[in-house]
């Protein structure tokens, strides 16, 4: 078992200013930490959450906070209860006790991309969408993740990247404060990952939601987050700030290191001891 | 192919790999030995030797007239005014009940499926009438409602209403959970749910219902027309057993075999209208 310490393997980085929506942001002036700066209201607030299932506890008084703009990946073994916050976050459960705040809108993107079949892409998008010319902004969002000549498709015959790429555009086009990100990659073959991968952190530079990604997928979360949480016994039990410069290669030193901590944390033992 | 089948093939699909299919894809090349005439030769083989008995002698008019004679009569019949007549009053009675049972067995739906409520008050009702042989209320709506046109139409109605609100409510009912979510991370309101994913979700199967129930509206239609009608194809046809005339009685079979289809293809149209997000799919 790995220890129950959080381990900061990098130094946390210095709380930032809020950063103004719609604007490329250069690496350096990027993502507050976790901890809330002075002023600023965090995108979202957990305090001391607990959802039980009968007799099981799944998330057992779980604090969480999530700075504006920043990405955060959640990992943990399944049953860890790393859906379960996304959907108390999602507002999709009503039955968790504890502290739960939300500064802006969520919008969330879901492990299959549940688009509404009988509603033409662009009618997906604009569905609930609560602003002015929705026609307008929804084009412009496919445009944005490369679907402009898909608006008047039928969801049953997108491929599963056009889907999924279709589902980040309709939670996008509501420009949320939080997007949630449920293992949204898990189900595309590994080249289509890399270019939705890529694709993530361009959307996310240029509109800036602070980010939750639930996966399990160890060299995704080091590819995109900014800091790593680890879901153990229905509490963050790690967490690691990565301060790698994007793009990240996999063989980076740092992303190395903390590849092995996070497996460890994860329970996996290292290679050759099996 | 019915809807139903159509539903696990797509289930199938979408469940499986989610990359897009060429266009040779099996679904079409399954379909279809109907080329040409070879479907033809059998029916007309049946109809000649038909044709033969009946001039040999073997098969006698009472029992059954030749296919010739059917053919003259039924000119007869569109000639003389008495068939187009028959049809128009026994296509009132079927559209009368359909409208009207269409209107509760839909409505019935709503009311249980989008309220627990609902179901509660509804549901448990219908479950038991719809165990009742519903023709065999006829006595008691002879009783009821007298031998006029009311107790027709109320049987075509009666009928009707059990496919559409058992279809109706399993529609709505079975309308993906996960969409629901959506909705409500969406934002949706409740009117706005029923009317983008739960309405649109139990189109399918209310289509199902609906052909099963203009199905049933045909077969209610002739019972109920067997009995004390003074009008009507129904009427045509006891009237001619009066008098053995068993190629007036062929002609009225015919004719409501013809209007049967004719319903059945009208709501494939709408189907296939109604359902073309799906059927764009199926035929890549």
């Amino acid at each position: 078992m790995a220890p129950r310490v959080p381990v900061p393997l990098t130094a946390p980085a210095p709380p930032a200013e809020e950063t103004p929506r719609n604007r490329k942001r250069p690496e350096s002036e990027r993502t507050p930490a976790g901890a809330a700066s002075p002023g600023v209201r965090p995108a979202a607030t957990v305090r001391g959450l607990t959802r039980r299932f009968g007799d099981r506890t799944v998330l057992d008084g779980l604090d969480l906070t999530i700075g504006r703009g920043e990405f955060v990946a959640l990992l943990g073994r399944s049953g860890s209860g790393k859906s379960t916050l996304l959907r108390a976050l999602a507002g999709l459960d009503g039955e968790v006790e504890g502290g739960l705040e939300v500064d802006g809108s969520v919008a969330v993107a879901f492990q299959e991309p549940r688009l509404v079949p009988w509603k033409r892409v662009r009618d997906n998008l604009t569905l609930g969408l609560d602003a002015p010319d929705p026609a307008g902004k929804a084009e412009a969002a496919l445009a944005e993740v490369g679907l402009a000549e898909r608006a008047r498709a039928w969801p049953l015959t997108l491929s599963g990247g056009e889907a999924q790429r279709a589902s980040l555009a309709r939670a996008l086009v509501r420009e949320p404060g939080l997007l949630l990100l449920d293992e949204p990659f898990s189900a595309l073959d590994a080249l289509t990952r890399i270019t939705v991968h890529r694709l993530v952190l361009d959307l996310w530079a240029a509109h800036g939601p602070a980010v939750l990604l639930v996966t399990h997928d160890v060299d995704e979360a080091l590819q995109l987050a900014d800091r790593i949480l680890v879901l153990d016994d229905g509490r963050v039990a790690h967490e690691w700030t990565v301060a790698a410069q994007r793009p990240r290669h996999r063989d980076h030193p740092d992303l190395l290191t903390l590849r092995a901590a996070l497996l460890a944390a994860l329970g996996v033992p290292p290679e050759g001891t099996a | 192919m019915s809807v139903v089948e159509l539903e696990g093939e797509l289930g199938s699909a979408v469940r499986g790999d989610p990359r897009p299919r060429t266009r040779s894809g099996t679904l079409s090349g399954v379909r279809g030995p109907g080329r040409g005439w070879h479907r033809w030769v059998s029916p007309l083989v049946v109809v000649l030797l038909w044709q033969a008995a009946s001039a040999s002698g073997l098969l006698p008019a009472r029992l059954l007239a030749a296919p010739t004679r059917i053919a003259a009569t039924a000119l007869d019949l569109v000639g003389s005014g008495t068939l187009p007549t028959a049809i128009a009053v026994s296509l009132e009675r079927v559209l009368l009940g359909f409208a009207a049972g269409a209107v509760a067995g839909v409505g019935l739906a709503l009311v249980a499926g989008l309220s627990r409520a609902g179901e509660n008050a509804v549901d448990p009702i219908m479950q038991m009438l719809r165990a009742l042989p519903f023709f065999g209320l006829i006595p008691l709506f002879i009783l009821w409602f007298g031998i006029g046109e009311t107790p027709k139409v109320l049987l075509v109605a009666l009928a009707v209403s059990f496919p559409l609100y058992l279809n109706t409510f399993a529609g709505i009912r079975g309308v993906d959970g996960k969409l629901a979510e959506v909705a409500r991370t969406l934002r949706l309101g409740r009117a706005a749910l029923v009317r983008h994913i739960v309405l649109p979700g139990a189109l399918p199967q209310t289509l199902v219902g609906l052909r099963q129930s203009l199905g049933v509206a045909w077969l209610a239609l002739i019972v109920a027309e067997q009995v004390n009608a003074d009008a009507g194809l129904g009427y045509m046809i006891n009237d001619a057993r009066e008098f053995l005339r068993t190629d007036v009685i062929v002609v009225g079979l015919l004719v409501y075999s013809a209007l049967g289809l004719l319903t059945d293809a009208l709501v494939r149209l709408l189907e296939r209208r109604a359902l073309v997000w799906r059927r764009e799919f199926l035929s890549r």
